[in-house]
């Protein structure tokens, strides 16, 4: 399949031409709409897990379908079909439309000869889905044997290789009319871990992945690092004592502390919140949201990440977007609806977890630019406080701009030294408010390993984050030590 | 589409190519959203699908080799090259002594469960899109602060599902869920606040009036501006129902097949041992009439039936499916959850803990100083340890009375100590889904602000 051009695979596989498209446009455009368009989807997925030592679960599971879409104004109609002929795409395209108040508009369409993006930040020879099964099982039966070697009071691994490869053809009314074949690997390693005394017991978790070759997580200088922090996680939460609760100075570590970026700032300052102006971030175009030295950038032209794309899921080419510069909020994430609405340009943000959904606003890879301090210095400046080496989740109410997420590697910090490791610490904060607390900024910028996943209105779609080391002065801590 | 039956057809395919035994799930899903916000039809949507889910079994001297599949190409070419591929990749896993379908004890009588009034297949779009117009309306009106929302929103899902196995058992049954969901904006001073009011059931006729879940979103997103931060402390904390719910859900995680065989979680060793004050006792039943957890049968065909999960503190019984069972030596509590699309685990049907006898403003009233939960957020919950730490919006209580409105603070303790804590069970039980708990008050948790 992947050999193949995507246009031609939605043609051979389901008869869709040009001239089909341009008749299911014609429908939609029969009434008075701004845009329409047709989003087509054929995704194959697959799954092999261990546990107990065994692999003892796999799974392969195909999703397509098509989805037609008008606009009039602010007003969407959707509707979506998990049979793509022609026939259901007119009904589809009728149930669509409807939301337009008026009639009228003939509706003639042209699409051009169907396009491939001009670059493509992932290719692969091989699909990851076409590669036997047989490499992926031996894969976590190699993890797991590792894994327990590492240490005594290792008592479950659970591990598995997730691949995906989704084929997608996006065309509109606008004159879009492109495709994209999309890979995405994942190896997740989670390990069980018990006191030597049996009185406790913890979790430790490392993932990886990205848009390549499958093959490059069978290679062991690939896994091995990753299993390795899984275990040292296990263990040192069976050493971790309960976290301290309340406002103190915190030093979050570099790569996948970015959730704090995503979380506190990145959805405040998607289109869709700021055009309907729910965000706490609305209207603050050109006012300082953070100290000066802060620059946030949003940027899915990044080769083989997670949050990568080479269009959008509304055809549109992915870009690089400045969110903060140097403290000052600069712009904003734009599909297309919300960039007309507000007379601004779409920035390749346009994104939805499948055909069955809507597009909307969502961050690709979000990340700070690095400063120039060195690391060591930054925790050497910190008397009493808290240094968070990796974080779980996080969610935000983007309305009051509130924002939580949970530490899943903590630390004391005393007279600027690691002490002891804490557990269960969470944080919480301000978005609007939060990095113009920012006191220092590492030179060390690291993006994630790559498993972000982003929810939004009940979508989930693959984002990555960033950081360099970062200095933030008075944040909440919650624990459960006064 | 050109198989009469797809499940027999798939199931049969599977056995030619290999399998020792399989079950299928066929899922065909009709639905309609619509938001209207302010005076403006947000959007429109609807939706026919249709998946379905294999599982396939391979024999191996030393137990069954397992895979699933599933697919939304209903050719007779993909349902085909589906049972082939499962049933190789099955071939690839390793064997399982305990992996397999239920001995026995499929649903023989299904019993109406009231899932669906086939009248509500005729309200149109139109009709559906003028409730959330009035919601949105009420919410709107029912004070000048607010001035915004993220709108009202239907839902309506028509759900006809087919269930097969190799052992013989086919069952169908059909549900529908209908939902109402309103989210205000208030604005005061320059700041601005948000929270939500939502109702869903089985019948139209039984989902909250339009014009009260409006009104109470307002009243909610009213109560929060002006909100303020409070000093680190440790105090009794109450939940309001939807907060309750949510520490509930992290229960249901905890008691759950796949995170007790794997000692995942902190109540893997529990069983029969008190794990909550004498005031929590949580069931879970399958077969409530109109239950938006109900089902005549789980996701591998067995009745479901009424576990008591929880009894007056004692920790009575895990939720099991037939795997989850087998690893523990113990019976399926018929708790299999499965979407089309994965295989099945163990997880909740309709899953609450008892109303007790106090009213939550008894529970406010009885508290001297302390804090009203009405917004949790994040997902600070490890269930190997029970460790909790979230972030939470609410009312301050001082000498028994709602004093001012609370954000920015988290609250955090543990699940176990937090259940052995409970002091008071409120008398109301409102479901907002499968999950549902009365207003609880937890003698003690840190809270931290400032």
């Amino acid at each position: 399949m992947s050999d193949r051009p995507a246009p031609a695979f939605f043609q051979e596989r389901f008869g869709v031409d040009d001239r089909s498209l341009e008749r299911v446009l014609g429908t939609a455009l029969e009434r008075h709409v701004d845009h329409a368009d047709l989003f087509f989807e054929y995704t194959t997925s697959d799954s092999v897990s261990l546990e107990d030592g065994l692999v003892k679960g796999g799974g392969r599971h195909v999703e397509q379908g098509v989805g037609v879409r008008a606009q009039d104004g602010e007003r969407q109609g959707y509707a979506h079909s998990d049979e793509i002929t022609v026939e259901s795409m007119q009904l589809a395209a009728t149930t669509a439309r409807a939301i337009s108040r008026t009639g009228g508009t003939a509706g003639a369409v042209a699409v051009g000869g169907p396009g491939r993006p001009e670059r493509d930040l992932y290719p692969v020879a091989e699909a990851p889905t076409d590669v036997p099964v047989g490499a992926k099982v031996d894969l976590l039966g190699e993890i797991d044997r590792y894994a327990r070697g590492r240490d005594p009071r290792v008592r479950q691994v659970m591990a598995s290789v997730i691949s995906q490869h989704r084929n997608v053809l996006m065309a509109a009314s606008d004159g879009t009319f492109v495709s994209d074949v999309q890979p995405l690997v994942r190896l997740n390693v989670q390990v069980i871990a018990e006191a030597a005394d049996g009185s406790r017991r913890e979790v430790g978790y490392e993932g990886s992945g990205g848009r390549f070759e499958l093959g490059r997580l069978l290679d062991p200088e690939w896994w091995r690092p990753q299993v390795d922090e899984a275990v040292r996680l296990a263990l040192l939460n069976l050493e971790a004592r309960p976290c301290p609760a309340g406002t103190m100075d915190v030093v979050l570590g570099p790569g996948w502390s970015g959730v704090l970026l995503h979380e506190a700032v990145g959805h405040g300052l998607e289109g869709d919140f700021n055009r309907k102006k729910t965000s706490a971030f609305a209207d603050r175009i050109g006012e300082r949201v953070a100290a000066p030295g802060v620059t946030v950038v949003d940027d899915g032209t990044l080769e083989e990440r997670r949050g990568s794309l080479n269009v959008d899921d509304e055809g549109t080419p992915t870009s690089r977007t400045v969110l903060i510069e140097d403290g000052i909020l600069v712009g904003y994430l734009q599909d297309k609806l919300n960039a007309r609405l507000m007379g601004m340009q779409p920035t390749g943000n346009g994104r939805r977890e499948s055909f069955a959904h809507l597009p909307m606003p969502r961050m690709t890879n979000t990340f700070m630019l690095a400063g120039e301090e060195d690391p060591a210095e930054i925790l050497a400046g910190v008397s009493q406080g808290l240094y968070i080496a990796s974080f779980g989740g996080g969610q935000v109410d983007i309305t009051s701009g509130k924002f939580v997420f949970s530490a899943s590697e903590a630390y004391r910090i005393e007279n600027g030294r690691l002490g002891e490791p804490v557990r269960g610490a969470s944080l919480v904060g301000n978005g609007p408010d939060v990095l113009t607390r920012v006191r220092a900024i590492g030179n060390d910028l690291a993006l994630d390993r790559g498993v972000g996943t982003c929810g939004k209105d009940g979508q989930s779609v693959p984002v990555g984050v960033g950081l360099p080391t970062l200095r933030v002065d008075q944040l909440t801590v919650g624990g459960t030590e006064g | 589409m050109s198989t009469g039956d797809p499940l027999k057809h798939v199931l049969a395919r599977a056995a030619r190519s290999g399998a020792h035994a399989a079950d299928a799930l066929f899922v065909e899903d009709d639905s309609l959203e619509a938001r209207v916000r302010g005076e403006e039809i947000d959007f429109v949507k609807q939706a026919r699908e249709r998946t379905l889910g294999l599982r396939a079994f391979v024999k191996a001297p030393e137990g069954l080799r397992t895979a699933v599949g599933s697919t939304s190409d209903l050719s007779t070419e993909a349902l085909d090259r589906l049972a082939d591929e499962t049933v190789g990749l099955a071939g690839a896993t390793a064997p399982d002594p305990d992996s397999g379908l239920p001995e026995g004890g499929f649903a023989e009588a299904l019993p109406d469960l009231e899932l669906f009034e086939p009248g509500d297949r005729e309200t149109d779009v139109d009709a559906r899109i003028e409730v959330a117009r009035r919601c949105e309306a009420a919410a709107r009106g029912t004070d000048p602060r607010i001035t915004n929302s993220e709108g009202s929103e239907v839902q309506s899902r028509f759900a006809h599902v087919h269930y097969g196995n190799s052992a013989g058992f086919f069952g169908d049954y059909r549900s529908a869920r209908h939902g109402l969901f309103s989210m205000p904006i208030a604005a005061e001073n320059g700041s601005m606040q948000t929270d939500y009011w939502t109702s869903a059931a089985r019948r139209l006729a039984d989902v909250e009036a339009p014009e009260s879940v409006g009104r109470r979103a307002a009243e909610r997103a009213l109560r929060r501006l002006g909100s303020r931060r409070v000093p680190t402390c440790e105090v009794p904390v109450v939940f309001d129902p939807l907060t309750a719910r949510s520490v509930l859900g992290h229960l249901v995680a905890c008691v759950s097949g796949a995170s007790v065989y794997r000692k995942a979680s902190y109540l893997a060793d529990s069983l029969g041992e008190s794990i909550g004050s004498e005031l929590v006792t949580v069931v879970d039943d399958g077969r409530l009439p109109r239950g938006l957890g109900s089902r005549p049968f789980d996701g591998e065909g067995l009745a479901t039936r009424r576990t008591p999960v929880v009894e007056k503190g004692r920790l009575a019984s895990f939720l099991l499916d037939s795997y989850a069972a087998r690893r523990l030596g113990m019976a399926s509590t018929g708790n299999a959850s499965r979407g089309a699309g994965g295989a099945p685990s163990a997880g909740p049907s309709n899953f609450w803990l008892e109303p007790g006898t106090s009213s939550l403003a008894e529970m406010i009233a009885g508290t001297e100083r302390g804090l009203l939960v009405t917004w949790l957020f994040g997902h600070g919950f490890n269930p190997v340890t029970g460790d909790f730490s979230r972030g939470a919006a609410g009312m301050w209580i001082e000498d028994g009375e709602l004093r001012h409105p609370v954000d920015e603070v988290t609250i955090a303790g543990n699940l176990g100590s937090m259940l052995a804590g409970v002091d008071a069970v409120g008398d109301e039980l409102l479901w907002f889904g499968s999950v549902a708990a009365p207003a609880l008050r937890i003698a003690r948790l840190t809270v931290a602000g400032q």
